[in-house]
């Protein structure tokens, strides 16, 4: 009796997830949190793959972007997960292949395309194996409405000092807001703001290894600085930013209601689709003119071979051919903010993406503070630093609080290696 | 004595065995021992264990010591219980005593459209949670939002403020929506007790001069208690396992600042995990387990001490 109540259990709970093992000689499944991108994976990447080999098909399932760590994870453990999975940078990733969840991708043909710059956030800390094809890195900046500019015989600022007579210009002839964000949502205060202007006060790389290396901390004053830039920006968002959600931010500038957008390369695409008015755009202004520019140039999005997958031969050919320039020809201009880490340089058609893409001739790029090492432990760095950051728009929380408050965060569990 | 036993009879008539009864009991108990009963009892399990070094081991009740002692986990558990106490008492303000006015004045019978108001006021409490969340979410927008609008056609314009944004308003805001949300369900329960309250009663009361107001404190009240009572607890267990207008209106982080976090978003960003932070199974199962005590040692305080000492009414 008791089999017999177990089977009938078992059934009821199992017949679900029974119904999609069905084995069929390559066919891959792609993990990915990029539900943006579904209909140009369809449309134009994973056709130009299965028109170069046949036999194997293709399925890309992203899903939600907040839930695709921890969906990926549980999957990989139940063995339920794709051949193929979309790395985030560093640390997340990282866990995985300690895991034995993803496979060492050293001896993958192409896999010397790419610098060893672009492979640092897939290699493990030794820097001897990597275990994801880099896709593309982000860059932040401001996007701006070009037609506000004109009307309003606006230059774009090159320092600190022009941008908020800029945005006082702006507030004071009224037809627009001037900066287009919200404090709702949390991460974009901390990801187009702190992350985006902070840079250039913590000297990117300089900057993000001696923290690393805890020769310098968060509540140094070129970490605290940038909050104290962001904390004025709150007379510039438009009323109500407080319960400004991410898409209401978006729709303000598309809809040309505002003049400024603090963003990150990847709404190119979609401003580009929605927007009837010209765009340009300019990096994080410097303090003092003839400073040295940095740029947050963060690599973003790899992909890695599940190392339990069912296909790995023809997973394989797919991550070779990820790691050509053919597709990094194709990604970059089907995506355009998603800029190839490919050392073969990649002919761009989209006026803004180039226009992104050309500051890292003339300033230093770096990464996101919070993703690699630091960002390991509980409480998450990146996560406090949305907090925070939010906090200090929304005047909540002075940036000597922030700063302090991520600090001991940080202190709580993290050792630098001496 | 059964059959079998009777020394007289030559042949016992065996009864047949009634396993229609089992057969009918069977996909109900099949179906609730699945999704409900093994769950719950899993999560209990799984909140004494815990992963070391990639295995899961047993660990008694380290578990909730490290969510009571660890300063951050037992800030933010502390945090979302004292919010959720808020939540639940706004409830109770709120909801129950609004519920009970519109039910009183349903069942005055001179009420015209009385049917109307009834199914008006029902009405929201069939919608999903995500209908009314994104409906509250975009009246109270200050950008795309009516509230403004509305407020300025009356001269109130200066008393709007970005509600959902504020540390201290957002969580009022959301529980006021979900009393918004739920009201019916006190009212029709009350509608109904004030219903079955006898005409004789009544008519009583009113020959010894008792009417109106001190008719309704005196005579109605102390008739419809049982379903105060009833109301009270379903709100408690509603309110300490809520979750899902706070996720839909605020998202998983219940910002700003955690100021509208409660136990059941802290259970959902514990367990299963936001952005860069990973899921903790056995903590958010410690989690859980908590909540589960404190909603089970509610409802126990209520079946053992208040409901016992509840007078009722035969009439």
């Amino acid at each position: 009796m008791t089999r017999l109540l177990k089977g009938m259990l078992f059934a009821t709970t199992m017949f679900a997830p029974a119904g999609a093992v069905l084995a069929q000689d390559a066919s891959l499944t792609i993990e990915s949190w990029r539900n943006d991108d579904l209909s140009i994976w369809q449309e134009k990447l994973i056709p130009a793959f299965e028109a170069k080999n046949p036999g194997i098909k293709v399925t890309f399932a992203p899903m939600a972007p907040t839930e695709y760590n921890s969906a990926v994870n549980a999957k990989l453990e139940a063995g339920t997960a794709g051949d193929l999975i979309t790395c985030r940078p560093f640390d997340l990733s990282l866990a995985m292949f300690q895991k034995g969840q993803l496979s060492p991708l050293n001896d993958l043909d192409g896999i010397g395309n790419f610098s060893d710059t672009a492979k640092s956030a897939w290699t493990t800390d030794d820097g001897k194996t990597t275990f994801c094809v880099p896709m593309a890195s982000v860059i932040h900046g401001f996007i701006y409405n070009k037609k506000a500019f004109e009307e309003l015989k606006a230059e774009v600022p090159k320092t600190e000092d022009e941008f908020f007579a800029l945005l006082d210009k702006i507030k004071a002839d009224g037809n627009y807001i001037p900066m287009a964000m919200g404090t709702k949502d949390q991460w974009e205060a901390a990801t187009m703001g702190y992350y985006n202007i902070g840079p250039n006060d913590w000297k990117g790389e300089e900057g993000r290894k001696a923290l690393i290396a805890g020769t310098q901390k968060l509540t140094d004053a070129d970490w605290v600085e940038p909050y104290k830039t962001l904390a004025k920006w709150k007379p510039y968002l438009g009323d109500g930013f407080e319960a400004q959600t991410y898409p209401d931010s978006q729709n303000l500038f598309t809809l040309g209601r505002a003049a400024i957008y603090p963003a990150g390369s990847w709404e190119i695409a979609p401003f580009k689709a929605q927007a009837d008015f010209e765009m340009g755009a300019f990096p994080p202004p410097v303090k003092k003119a003839g400073d040295t520019c940095y740029i947050s140039d963060h690599n973003d999005i790899g992909i890695g071979l599940n190392a339990k997958g069912k296909n790995p031969e023809a997973a394989k050919k797919f991550l070779a051919w990820v790691a050509s320039p053919e597709f990094a020809t194709l990604y970059a201009n089907s995506l355009p903010g998603f800029f190839s880490l490919n050392s073969t340089a990649v002919k761009m058609e989209d006026p803004l993406a180039q226009e992104f893409v050309s500051w890292r001739q003339n300033c230093k790029p770096t990464i996101r503070p919070s993703a690699a090492i630091v960002g390991r432990g509980q409480p998450n760095l990146d996560l406090e630093m949305w907090r925070v950051s939010a906090n200090v728009i929304n005047g909540t929380q002075t940036p000597e609080q922030a700063a302090e408050e991520t600090q001991k965060g940080l202190d709580s569990w993290y050792k630098p290696v001496k | 004595m059964t059959e079998a036993d009777n020394p007289f009879e030559a042949a016992p008539i065996k009864r047949p065995a009634r396993w229609h009864i089992l057969v009918f009991l069977a996909p109900a108990f099949l179906v609730y021992t699945a999704i409900m009963i093994l769950p719950l009892i899993e999560t209990l399990r799984l909140s004494l264990y815990n992963l070391a070094d990639g295995q899961t081991v047993f660990v008694g009740l380290a578990n909730f010591i490290t969510l009571f002692s660890d300063p951050r986990l037992s800030a933010s558990f502390w945090n979302a219980l004292s919010n959720n106490l808020i939540f639940f008492v706004i409830h109770m303000l709120v909801q129950n005593p609004v519920g009970i006015a519109l039910a009183a004045m349903l069942s005055v019978s001179k009420l015209r459209f009385a049917t109307f108001y009834r199914t008006a006021i029902f009405v929201p409490t069939l919608l999903s949670f995500v209908i009314v969340g994104f409906i509250w979410k975009l009246i109270l927008s200050p950008i795309w939002g009516i509230a403004p609008g509305m407020m300025d056609w009356v001269g109130l314009k200066w008393a709007f403020a970005p509600w959902l944004g504020r540390a201290d308003s957002a969580l009022i805001t959301v529980s006021l929506i979900s009393v918004w949300q739920y009201v019916g369900i006190p009212m029709m329960l009350i509608y109904a007790a004030l219903l079955n309250i006898p005409d004789e009663v009544l008519e009583a009361a009113e020959c010894d001069g008792i009417t109106g107001w001190s008719q309704f404190w005196k005579i109605k009240l102390p008739l419809i208690l049982p379903s105060i009572g009833i109301i009270s607890i379903l709100t408690f267990v509603g309110n300490f396992n809520a979750f899902d207008l706070i996720y839909t209106v605020q998202g998983a982080l219940a910002g700003p600042d955690g100021s509208t976090d409660i136990l059941g978003t802290l259970l959902y960003r514990t367990f299963f995990g936001f952005q860069n932070q990973m899921g903790d199974r056995s903590m958010g199962a410690t989690i859980a387990t908590v909540m589960f005590l404190i909603i089970l040692a509610g409802v126990s305080l209520y079946l053992f001490v208040i409901q016992r000492r509840m007078r009722r009414y035969q009439f």
